[in-house]
């Protein structure tokens, strides 16, 4: 399972809650995720690892991807 | 930098933040500031609104430095951790009249968040009804949010849109610094009684609201997002730092001989139990509505935010509303219309909760 999620310009609390969705939705797999604010790559990257999940990053003109996967 | 960076989102780090702000509002109170409101953003802007004669209640009249440091702190560490980021256009006009009622919300209590969190360290019973408020309007916001409530996206803004807010500030402290007289007796208004009367000394207040705006910046400290966390994900990483606030608070207050447990008589505060509650519901749901407690929005304008900014005006408007319509309550207890406006409150915000969930599909 592969899930993309375009959260750039969401305020707080909605890309962690659209990760949450996303999480609960395919259990394992690979979630990539845009946001474009610090703010919610570190609320986002929190979420993901709590919930176990690895979180690598890359950054793109000051949006960030971050790729979420659980094996 | 990145070292930083990553204590700052650290739970040491947002801790820190709660010990900054729980240690230096007390003090803050004991250099001049009122009783329990060493920091308060709502009353602090309720202050500002008084200063520029946008209501006359001549008690409540100042420019507090304090709000100008929280928005140019958070510019600073913004533009250091280049984190600046002018963006907007993100619902603002609700934007602007969640302000306005959670400030209607929070002067019927008398304080923001993180008032009823110092008001708690001080020994007011009272704010145990507005926290419990408080956190009764945050679970209402969380439903919605769980619904697919959504203000829709910001889109990123010119740079001109992002620095408002900043230049605005600067304008007022220099207002503050001059005191210009723009008709005989103001504005710029100075309250000589009563609360507006009570200050720590201008810089001592600007520096301390300089240091709180950089690490509230930094460690995304706000204590709406703190209740909210705890009940929509079980996440107590921003709590942890509401908690440290607390905790410091008490120690400092003890220290310095400013406890006084109870609910009658409490400083700048009513012990009307059912519109502490519904006061500061109003004032929880709508900043659950709009992503942050008052300072967080604050510190999002100095970042850039032109939607938070936009919440701040709604605010400040909100408190010149509040005081010139009788719906602020004093230590007398709520305003003569200040019931009515909770309620007229609560329905606008729960019809922008139920209205604004179609955009989330998209």
């Amino acid at each position: 399972m592969k899930e993309r999620i375009d959260a750039r310009g969401l305020s707080c609390p909605q890309p962690v809650v659209l990760a949450k969705k996303a999480m609960d939705k395919i259990g394992k797999g690979m979630i990539e995720i845009l946001v474009d604010t610090v703010t919610s790559r570190e609320n986002v990257t929190r979420l993901a690892r709590s919930a176990g999940y690895q979180v690598s990053m890359e950054e793109k003109e000051g949006e960030f991807v971050l790729k979420l996967e659980k094996s | 930098m990145s070292n930083l960076t990553s204590f700052f989102a650290s739970r040491w780090g947002i801790i820190s933040a709660g010990i900054f702000i729980g240690v230096l509002a007390p003090i803050l109170q004991k250099l001049g500031n009122p009783a329990n409101m060493g920091i308060c953003v709502a009353c602090m802007e309720r202050d500002i609104a008084g200063a520029l004669g946008l209501h006359r209640a001549d008690v409540v009249q100042y420019l507090r430095p304090e709000i100008m440091g929280f928005v140019l702190g958070s510019l600073i560490a913004a533009m250091m951790f280049r984190e600046f980021k002018p963006r907007t256009g993100s619902a603002p006009i609700i934007r602007f009249f969640l302000g306005f009622f959670a400030m209607v919300g929070a002067l019927v209590f008398l304080g923001c968040p993180w008032r009823a969190l110092l008001r708690l360290a001080g020994g007011d019973g009272n704010a145990i009804l507005g926290l419990a408020g408080l956190a009764f309007g945050i679970w209402i916001g969380v439903l919605f949010l769980r619904g697919g409530y959504n203000l829709g996206r910001s889109t990123p803004a010119q740079a001109a849109s992002g620095w408002i807010m900043p230049v605005v500030m600067i304008v007022l402290l220099l207002f503050a610094l001059f005191e210009p007289q723009f008709a005989p007796g103001g504005p710029i208004f100075k309250s000589t009684k009563g609360p507006g009367a009570a200050h720590a000394p201008l810089i001592i207040s600007l520096l301390v609201g300089l240091g709180v705006g950089f690490l509230a910046q930094r460690t995304r400290f706000c204590t709406m997002g703190a209740i909210r966390d705890v009940i929509l994900m079980r996440d107590f990483h921003l709590f942890s730092g509401i908690l440290a606030l607390v905790v410091s608070a008490v120690i400092i207050n003890l220290i310095l001989g400013q406890l006084k447990a109870g609910f009658a008589n409490q400083p700048i505060a009513h012990d009307n139990h059912l519109w502490n509650f519904f006061g500061m519901t109003l004032a929880g749901l709508a900043f659950a509505l709009a992503g942050g407690c008052p300072g967080r929005q604050l510190i999002l304008s100095g970042e850039g935010d032109g939607d938070a900014a936009v919440f701040v005006v709604g605010m400040i408007v909100g408190a010149g509303f509040a005081h010139n319509f009788a719906l602020a309550s004093s230590a007398k207890g709520p305003g003569a219309f200040g019931p009515a406006a909770v309620i007229v409150g609560l329905i606008f915000c729960l019809l922008i909760g139920f209205a604004m969930r179609e955009r989330s599909k998209s």
